[in-house]
């Protein structure tokens, strides 16, 4: 399993770049995660509503939510989502959160 | 004597960058695959087009799209008889039965669907041919259709992307 250091700590990724573990993820990552990924920074009080969620979600459920699923469970709309990590919402949220990445079709 | 020609590199798949999908039925089942895989796409932030073209047009049509049914004749992967499949009512009985399903899991409706795929950012395009042969008007298509194309302007935009048709 590669590793890679974020924030001056060693983190356990798969080959895509997800988290294997969601515990070793701290905040101070999620800009660095953010730059490596494309997601357009500084991060805003915006990007972390949705960083928030997906964390939330995937502890009480097991894994990350969709766009849609985010887009119900927040006032992020799907516009705005791919204006906050324009290159697929939910697969970006989920690697800057630090949480494997999210299943589901729609 | 030994061969040392070098094995050639095995090739690696390149990602794919674009689709466009081309939705040619007006079933449930001929539209809401072709939805998902649109949606599916815009998600892993490849490029994503749809192209409506003869019945699959309903799915744009303001309103035809919130009455799109499954076909219950000449479709065996249902498992109901085409005579059976055939009486007044069981399309939208099945229809109704699916549409059930399709709420249990929390998945949108036709109408909704499209919305929220245009709001992705994918491209949405009815089939010039088809509004003509139709007899339809611009205003007959919900506003977030992007266009009425022909089948030139499909193929120079769909340029460097795959190509699907359902």
């Amino acid at each position: 399993m590669p590793t890679q250091t974020l924030a001056g700590t060693s983190v356990e990724v798969n080959d895509e770049g997800f988290f294997v573990d969601a515990e070793q993820w701290t905040k101070e990552m999620a800009p660095e995660i953010a730059e490596d990924i494309g997601v357009p920074t500084p991060l805003t009080d915006r990007h972390w509503t949705v960083i928030d969620l997906m964390r939330k979600e995937y502890f009480d459920k097991g894994t990350g939510p969709t766009v849609r699923k985010i887009s119900k469970l927040s006032d992020v709309t799907t516009k705005e989502l791919f204006v906050l990590f324009p290159k697929g919402p939910a697969k970006l949220a989920a690697m800057v959160a630090g949480i494997p990445k999210p299943k589901g079709c729609i | 004597m030994t061969d040392t020609h070098p094995m050639p590199p095995a090739p690696v798949a390149a990602p794919i960058e674009k689709v466009s999908i081309i939705v040619s039925k007006g079933s449930l089942e001929g539209i809401y695959p072709a939805l998902i895989m649109a949606n599916g796409a815009r998600n892993e932030g490849i490029e994503a087009n749809l192209f409506f073209t003869f019945f699959g047009m309903d799915a744009v049509h303001k309103e035809r799209h919130d009455h799109i049914k499954v076909a219950t004749v000449g479709n065996p992967g249902l498992h109901v008889p085409t005579m059976v499949g055939g009486i007044p009512g069981a399309s939208a009985l099945m229809t109704k039965y699916m549409e059930k399903q399709i709420e249990k899991l929390d998945f949108p409706g036709i109408a909704e669907f499209i919305d929220m795929i245009h709001d992705t950012g994918a491209g949405l395009y009815a089939c010039l041919a088809s509004v003509d042969l139709f007899g339809m008007e611009r205003d007959d298509l919900i506003d977030e259709l992007d266009d009425i194309i022909t089948v030139g302007e499909f193929y120079d935009m769909a340029a460097g992307g795959q190509i699907i048709f359902t």
